[in-house]
């Protein structure tokens, strides 16, 4: 009992400077630092098109037309203010319903396409903001995406070439290729050409 | 398996010991309070927080009063993030004017991050004003993992101490872990983390005009070119949630946002952060009790452990699911493509980076995710469960962690001495039944409320009601989510709804017998060894720091695991796994 009461003190007021210190003073601290140091990155990695904000460098975005790379399904709509995944087991019944469904509306918008669909372009990601896609997602899509742009597939493959992330140090992550980033370049590509 | 795959979790081991060890002489120098260089330039700031807290930190307490002062400090701590979140909507700091959490969430909620746990019954951004993500939240995320390392230092004052009625002074291992440890760790990891794309802001949102206009909504709008970016103070809250082994993350997705993980080298950055405070305190405790081959023993049991767990994932994950085959889905790895199970994965950390971080998090009680668990092949998913299930051991928490492994230490030590009719001892105490019950109480009891909690959410219509996969794949989720609480992890199969009365209420109470019951075995026990007296080693003493101690624990820990899960597993991941 005695030592119930002569902790209660410590308790409350070191309880009462912690939060300042953890809950105040190191999250104000930090962002003012990095507003100096990183002003770009700790504020959303916005990208511009012009003077017009596009979007985020890190965070996808819906791309459904024909002329453009897409990325991979989301369970979000890729709605940026929220985010989440399908959270399906292997064996949910609707899993293979709509990845059936995915994998058809790929053959329809590109009929000649038969090599079998890599599978990040069939899946929801963790997060439904992806912004990436496996370079074998990427080159699958080139043949759709040149005839709807008119333009030589292999430019088009070239674009995807040169828009390949490798991994950090040659071993960290995967390889990858940021689809916004991909597509600015396939607007701008296929704007010089008109 | 990809030869990058492989490098980059052998890079792992190599780099977390490398990092490890001295952060471990350095934390053992801490607690000594040797720390001269850091003591120059904290020690003001921690002598002035003993002034105002009417801290005497030359006052040695005994294991009761340092137990007593633990649970007040938390119980205040309960209290006040209960408070904070029922009284959100008349307090400032509410910009987009949420109303009070409900009692059973809050409740829930409160325990949780109190005791490190960090398991979120709520959704999202959607539910916390940014007061109480600031002040009841992000603060608990320092101060329970510093409990966490308080409680294991005054277990090795114990081994360390002879013939004393005390285990030193629980204010000071307190201030000691946040300022000197936790405080500067995440101010470095932060801005590592801002730098890879973290944001770091006062503001709440970013707008950007799209490429394409989308039809939002259930389809009625118009379509729209615009879409709304949430950002914040992300990064500093998620280098304490790695380092402090919580888990709670500022976004609904955790570490698989790509503005809370943008890139792979964060993803390491960040599982890194997972293991080095755990990892560290194995060479702290060799430190401190003067016999490094000790720590370093406890430092095998768990690697041994953890890789054939991960292995397991990594291999499961690169197979594939069974079902995206039958579709004509390429799953085949290759120069061009990770391959293997994408479902509820970034493409930028593919397989090997999502299963390493997938079983560190499970096997530390830390919780974050950078992939979603619920959608992992089966077995895959078996290897989370069965970390957390051994007790958050394998690494394991902050401080709890290395103090859970010593409860199965205790065990295996008692077990060995009566197989070969020697007295038990370890670091020249002797193992007696006080400190024999102690432990068995520790590991047994977190056991009970798991199993106890499952079979209750078998036979409650919320319970099954709020699965959001049925048959062996819906059971697992509810196991998961009391391996998780019961354990003190976070990590969940999120489909399940854990907003409900009972999850919420049920799981409330097996964070707290989790994490407390726990705490006071430990804390009873370090009273007991200190007083007792160190018997120099002789021909008759079974040393605990070579092989056939480390395959002895291994053994322990895998067999009282077995008993209290496999009937558990086998209706789960293992019958959801026969039926591919």
């Amino acid at each position: 009992m005695k030592d119930l009461v002569t902790s209660l003190r410590p308790a409350l007021l070191l309880l009462a400077l912690f939060t300042l210190i953890t809950g105040v003073v190191y999250p104000v601290a930090l962002t003012a630092a990095a507003q100096v140091v990183f002003p770009h990155q700790a504020n959303g990695s916005m990208i511009r098109r012009g003077d017009q904000v596009v979007g985020s460098e890190l965070v996808g975005q819906t791309f459904a037309e024909p002329g453009h790379f897409w990325g991979r399904p989301s369970a979000v709509g890729y709605d940026a203010t929220t985010s989440g995944g399908t959270n399906r087991g292997v064996l949910h019944p609707d899993q293979a319903t709509d990845v059936a469904a995915r994998i058809e509306a790929l053959r329809a918008a590109d009929p000649g396409n038969v090599a079998p669909v890599p599978v990040d372009l069939v899946t929801a990601s963790g997060s439904g903001l992806d912004p990436h896609i496996s370079p074998a997602a990427a080159y699958y899509q080139a043949p759709r995406v040149a005839r709807a742009r008119g333009l030589a597939e292999a430019d088009v493959r070239a674009l995807v070439e040169a828009h390949v992330e490798g991994r950090t140090l040659g071993f960290l992550g995967e390889p990858r290729v940021n689809v916004l980033r991909l597509n600015l370049a396939l607007d701008a590509l296929a704007g010089a050409r008109r | 398996m990809s030869g990058p795959g492989i490098l980059q979790l052998v890079a792992y081991a190599v780099v977390l010991m490398a990092l490890a060890y001295p952060l471990g002489g350095y934390m053992a120098r801490v607690y000594s309070g040797e720390a001269r260089i850091a003591g120059k330039v904290l020690g003001p700031v921690e002598r002035l927080l003993y002034r105002i807290g009417g801290v005497k930190p030359d006052e040695e307490m005994g294991w009761r009063r340092y137990a007593v002062s633990m649970l007040v400090f938390s119980m205040f701590s309960v209290l006040v993030v209960y408070l904070l979140q029922r009284l959100q909507a008349s307090l400032p700091g509410n910009p987009n004017d949420l109303p009070a959490v409900t009692p059973q969430v809050s409740w829930n909620t409160a325990i949780s991050f109190a005791s490190n746990t960090n398991w979120q019954a709520y959704g999202g951004e959607s539910t916390m004003s940014h007061l109480v993500q600031m002040l009841a939240l992000a603060v608990q995320n320092f101060l329970s993992a510093a409990v966490g390392m308080a409680v294991l230092v005054a277990l090795v004052r114990g081994f360390v101490r002879k013939h004393s009625d005390t285990i030193g002074n629980f204010w000071v291992d307190l201030t000691r872990s946040t300022l000197y440890i936790l405080i500067p760790l995440s101010i470095v990891v932060a801005l590592v983390l801002v730098s890879q794309g973290v944001p770091q802001t006062d503001e709440g949102l970013r707008t950007a005009t799209t490429i394409e206009a989308t039809i939002v909504g259930d389809g009625d709008g118009a379509a729209v070119a615009e879409q709304g970016v949430a950002v914040g103070p992300v990064a500093s809250q998620v280098a304490i949630k790695q380092l402090g082994t919580n888990g709670g993350g500022y976004y609904n997705v955790n570490s698989a946002h790509p503005l809370e993980n943008p890139t792979p080298l964060s993803s390491f950055v960040q599982v890194l952060a997972i293991l080095l405070i755990p990892a560290a305190l194995c060479f702290t405790f060799g430190k401190m009790v003067r016999s490094q081959r000790q720590g370093v023993a406890f430092l095998v049991v768990m690697w041994l452990l953890f890789v054939p767990f991960t292995a397991l994932t990594l291999w499961q994950e690169q197979a594939g699911s069974p079902v995206l085959d039958a579709a004509g889905v390429d799953q085949a790895v290759s120069a061009l493509q990770a391959g293997g199970n994408m479902e509820g994965k970034e493409v930028r950390h593919g397989i090997a980076a999502s299963a390493l971080w997938a079983n560190a998090t499970t096997a530390a009680s830390n919780g974050s995710v950078n992939s979603m668990h619920d959608s992992y092949t089966p077995l895959g998913g078996l290897s989370p469960m069965v970390l957390m299930g051994l007790g958050e051991i394998v690494f394991g928490g902050v401080g709890s962690g290395l103090y859970g492994l010593i409860l199965f230490a205790i065990v295996a030590v008692f077990i060995s001495g009566l197989m070969v009719g020697r007295t038990p001892e370890m670091l020249g105490k002797k193992i007696e039944a006080k400190e024999m019950k102690m432990a068995s109480w520790g590991i047994i009891v977190p056991h009970l409320a798991m199993l106890v909690c499952v079979a209750l959410a078998c036979l409650t219509t919320e319970g099954v009601k709020s699965l959001a996969n049925g048959g062996a794949h819906g059971f697992s989720e509810m196991l998961y989510a009391f391996l998780s609480q019961a354990n003190n992890n976070g990590s969940a199969f999120a489909g399940l709804t854990a907003s409900g009365t009972f999850y919420a209420t049920a799981g409330g109470i097996a964070m707290w017998v989790g994490r407390y019951w726990i705490m006071i075995a430990v804390l009873a026990i370090a009273g007991s060894l200190a007083r007792k007296k160190v018997i120099p080693p002789s021909a008759g003493t079974l040393p605990t720091d070579n092989a056939t101690f480390v395959f002895m624990l291994t053994g322990t820990i895998l067999l009282v695991g077995a008993l209290s899960l496999l009937p558990a597993l086998a209706l789960g991941p293992i019958a959801l796994h026969l039926q591919l």
